[in-house]
């Protein structure tokens, strides 16, 4: 205790007790949100999941999966790109920490507060595309090219609709920054005319994250696992970390965005921006157990013919409503 | 082949699964929860050694060989001095390789003396395949998992056997016999189960008694079936009655002998 | 590359699909290679050891060969020296998810050669349990269709109704999956007591959780767009190909061996043969659905109009089929199988040959496949419903 107080004085100790902080959610999170999905999706599926691991309801399952991960051999194959191979796993997580840092997870507990934090965080989830497509093409596999290509022209088609969804919340609270819009958001209306902007919200980033039914990239039952086909061990487990943890931080970016972020009723804030991500989360994964996958030529036109229009128009209604009143 | 805005089909979807998150799992934990298999379930086969004459119609039967059997003579001096000693079989290994077993029980229905049996018990897997093949002793043990077999649905044929333990002694308080066989409606039910579990409830004694068919069986019946040899009687009363009619003397014997034989069925099926 | 040579660069007509016909030129540095992709024998979406050399061009197949034989296991040589017993544990294990109905064409065949006279129950009984079967074939394609198409949860769905079912198989035969319950002149032996209790409860069950598919997957808008349109099948196609079963009826073709035919006592049963439109993998799995509900009608009128009696001819204990030749076609879940039988009077066939619908399936694959996208090879290869084994044999 006495050395967590030293640490606070210096601006160094805080920038090194956030980062903990902020590392230490990611990891929890993405235990969280892993057995949640395990659970969840059993349920939804008329079965029970992991019971066994840890005694009560397969707690420790996500724990026991890293522990057998960590055993496994390394395998780098012999036509891969090594240093490209090596590196893209880390391409995928940093940017999840790094957007982990920015959301205001309760009044004043942000990593770090800026001006313009919104679009820091749309940016930074963006780069993650970047270590899918070294991955695919640094892997050597046809499958794995096939599925990092797909995750480029994913990109392409719901990057614009989630920026400009994005943006008109911005416009209307007045502010890019994310404590900024928390603040002026009105409750209880907490979506507050931006409906519209919050279904385009959840829908590009679902295909942000190759979730179900957007998951293209690594359609199993077409591309095996389309980038991460090749890979083994550790560095597949950071694929997996990054995809729940994403989850969870596109959650918490949309319930900041949309849903009022920390405001909320009784209890304290932070516990109020948990339980809305949580709630973006079981959505997401609700859709996974419901779903077929859709075509990446329809998701293009999904995206282009409607989530576009929409969301400019949507864009354009804010500003209007914005000048009239 | 756009898509169309997603419609009451993606909320009825979300519906099922939403639905079935909410009701409880259908999810049997196995090592916890055993499961209780039904009689007839082929699990693994045991075997009655005493019951076994080394005839090898198992081994003939089974379609991959996976019986081993072998077996050697031995002489049994004669019970009563000047009779012929006789020779018997005597069982040395029987075993069976459950690595090639296709589990479709061939044997056991080949199997005229009844010494072997399906049991529903599973739980054999070893570690290596070698450890599959299993030796008499194993197949011995296993005999203890048989369960006496199900009674039959309406409207089925009886087995004779279960008919006609089932069939009640004749005395003046109930003289309506019930449907003998066949076709002709519900048999007995109480009776049947009766006489289902009676028989080889315990471990040990676990095949149905069967015994020789009442009406002169065709060649095809007869090869079904196990017979057991047994010494017949005569009622006397029946045969004096007979020859007192004037029958013929052949047919008054016969008719002597299914009396006697009705007589001690009945005896056992009280 | 497909396409002829211009001066500046290669012109390239889209082949079918969407954006059919439309020319290309593509040049210099854009001009693009064609990429040969072996979907299996070891791929998620082929259940089992299915090999389909594909030919890409981007992502739009511009061939396609399907490659058997990986799990061949020689089953009609085999047959030339098993009895008769014996053969009908081996038809269990080509097709393993209709074993019942594949038990039924053998022990027909020898039963006719024989002349054999088959109990009415027994005949009755084999209708009930071949309906059963085709309910739980269907279900496990109903199943993986979804599951290719990236829905995870109907498989889970389906396997959940097929434990009630097979519950009361073993029950019955001892088995779940490879029954082995006919006998030449019948059946093993009769159904055991509290049976047919378990197969009303099934009955009302299957039924209701019918709808659950519907929604998941039939009226689903994106199974819609992914299944529409995709794998189409004329009906002169599938016939040059010798299609039969749902894919057949799909196409609008009325051919079921159970009324065109008839065997046991469908006769005296009353069913409908669902017949689709245009043939796209929707209607397949439309028809698939329709089969398991036509079934369901035949189970719920055998419940009503079982006989009582026995279950098997006397026959003699080797079976010896006299000298002849036969042909018995019957319906199973996944098509038409057919078993030729030529016996010289032994106790084994001289030769025993099998039409399995599933071979004839995968035939049509090529044609099909052309012209369309790796996301359509999937909900094609899960529409054209074939099990690898009765592939290979």
């Amino acid at each position: 205790m006495e050395g967590v107080v030293v640490l606070a004085r210096s601006a160094w100790g805080i920038l090194l007790l956030k980062l903990i902080a902020i590392l230490g959610l990611y990891l929890v999170a993405t235990l969280v949100v892993g057995y949640a999905e395990h659970k969840v999706l059993a349920h939804m599926q008329a079965r029970l999941g992991p019971m066994y691991a840890g005694r009560f309801h397969g707690w420790a399952q996500l724990i026991a999966d890293g522990l057998k991960f960590l055993q496994k051999e390394d395998v780098i194959p012999r036509a891969a790109d090594k240093w490209v191979f090596s590196l893209a796993p880390v391409m995928v997580v940093v940017p999840g920490i790094m957007l982990y840092a920015v959301i205001p997870w309760g009044k004043g507990l942000a990593g770090f507060s800026s001006d313009v934090s919104l679009f820091y965080a749309l940016a930074i989830s963006a780069i993650s595309v970047v270590g899918v497509l070294m991955a695919g093409w640094a892997s050597a596999n046809k499958f794995s090219l096939i599925g990092a290509l797909r995750s480029a022209a994913q990109l392409i088609a719901y990057e614009l609709p989630l920026v400009l969804a994005a943006a008109a919340v911005a416009l209307q609270a007045g502010s890019a920054s994310l404590e900024g819009i928390v603040e002026a958001q009105r409750l209880p209306f907490i979506l507050a005319g931006q409906e519209l902007g919050f279904f385009i919200f959840l829908m590009a980033s679902m295909a942000e994250l190759s979730r179900t039914p957007l998951d293209m990239p690594i359609a199993d039952s077409e591309i095996i696992a389309g980038a991460y086909t090749e890979y083994t061990g550790m560095r597949y487990v950071l694929f997996l970390l990054a995809e729940y943890a994403g989850m969870f931080g596109l959650a918490a970016l949309g319930a900041v965005l949309f849903l009022g972020g920390w405001r909320g009723p009784g209890f304290p804030g932070v516990l109020w921006t948990l339980v809305k991500a949580g709630a973006l989360t079981f959505i997401m994964i609700w859709f996974r157990a419901t779903y077929p996958r859709i075509r990446e030529d329809q998701l293009q036109k999904m995206a282009w013919a409607w989530l576009v229009p929409l969301s400019l128009a949507n864009l354009m209604g804010t500003a209007a409503f914005k000048l009239l009143f | 082949m756009g898509l169309r805005v997603p419609g009451s089909g993606l909320l009825k979807g979300l519906g099922v699964t939403l639905r079935t998150f909410l009701r409880p799992s259908v999810t049997q934990e196995y090592p916890d929860e055993k499961p209780s298999l039904p009689a007839r379930s082929r699990g693994v086969i045991a075997l009655k050694e005493e019951n076994c004459t080394v005839c090898m119609a198992c081994a003939r039967a089974c379609p991959d060989w996976c019986i081993y059997i072998e077996s050697h003579k031995e002489v049994v001096p004669p019970k009563e001095p000047g009779a012929r000693p006789r020779t018997r079989n005597v069982l040395d290994r029987f075993a069976i390789d459950f690595a090639l077993c296709m589990y479709c029980g061939l044997c056991v229905e080949a199997c005229p003396f009844d010494a072997l049996f399906w049991a529903p018990y599973f739980e054999y897997s070893t570690y290596e395949v070698k450890q599959l093949l299993h030796e008499k002793e194993t197949l011995g043990r296993w005999m203890a998992y048989v369960p006496p077999p199900d009674p039959l649905e309406d409207g089925a044929e009886q087995p004779k056997e279960l008919e006609a333990g089932a069939r009640p002694a004749r005395s003046p308080a109930r003289t309506e016999e019930p449907a003998r066989r066949g076709p002709s409606g519900p048999t007995d039910e109480a009776g049947v189960r009766e006489a289902a579990s009676g028989a080889g409830r315990a471990p040990e004694a676990v095949p149905p008694v069967r015994t020789v068919p009442e009406e002169a069986p065709g060649e095809p019946k007869a090869a079904e079936g196990a017979r057991e040899h047994r010494e017949v009687g005569m009622d006397e009363e029946v045969y004096q009655a007979e020859i007192a009619k004037g029958t013929p003397e052949r047919v008054a014997r016969a008719k002597a002998k299914s009396a006697w034989m009705r007589k001690q069925k009945e005896g056992r099926g009280e | 590359m497909r396409g002829r040579e211009v001066t500046e660069g290669t012109i390239q007509r889209l082949p079918g699909g969407p954006g059919e016909g439309v020319e290309v030129v593509l040049r210099g540095d854009l001009a693009t290679e064609e990429m040969v992709l072996n979907i299996g024998p070891q791929h998620p979406s082929t259940h089992g050891v299915l090999r389909v050399v594909i030919t890409l061009d981007g992502e739009r197949i511009v061939e396609a060969e399907p490659v058997i034989g990986y799990m061949h296991r020689g089953f009609e040589k085999l047959a030339e020296v098993r009895d008769y017993h014996q053969i009908i544990v081996l038809v269990n294990r080509h097709d393993w998810l209709s074993a019942f109905c594949n038990e039924i064409g053998v022990a027909m065949a020898v039963e006719r050669l024989m002349g054999l006279e088959v109990p009415e129950r027994a005949q009755w009984l084999r209708v009930l349990l071949a309906e059963w079967n085709r309910v739980l074939n269907h279900l496990v394609f109903i199943g993986s269709f979804g599951l290719e198409l990236g829905a995870m949860t109907p498989i889970f769905y389906a396997f959940r109704e097929r434990e009630v079912i097979q519950e009361f198989f073993e029950m019955a035969t001892g088995g779940r999956l490879h029954v082995h319950f006919n006998r030449v002149g019948g059946l093993k032996e009769d159904l055991p007591k509290g049976f047919m209790k378990k197969s009303e409860q099934a009955l009302r069950l299957v039924r209701s959780r019918l709808a659950d598919y519907e929604d998941l997957l039939l009226g689903s808008e994106i199974f819609q767009a992914r299944t529409r349109g995709i794998g189409v099948i004329p009906p002169e196609l599938a016939k040059e190909y010798g299609v039969t079963g749902p894919i057949l009826q799909a196409s609008g073709v009325p051919e079921d061996a159970r009324k065109t035919s008839p065997y046991l006592v469908y006769e005296k049963l009353e069913f409908d043969v669902p017949v689709g439109k245009t043939g796209d993998a929707w209607e397949r799995f439309w028809v698939l659905l329709e089969r398991v509900r036509q079934s369901l009608r035949i189970i719920e009128q055998v419940h009503e109009g079982l006989p009582s009696g026995p279950v098997r001819a006397r026959v003699p204990k080797t079976i010896k089929a006299p000298e002849g030749e036969i042909y018995v076609r019957t319906e199973n879940p996944l098509g038409q199988l057919g078993y030729y039988l030529v016996s010289r009077g032994g106790q084994q066939p001289w030769r025993l040959k099998m039409r399995t619908a599933s071979f004839s399936n995968v035939s049509i694959l090529p044609a099909i496949l052309k012209g369309a996208l790796i996301p359509d090879l999937v909900a094609i290869m899960g529409s054209i419903f074939f099990v690898v084994g009765d592939v290979d044999r």
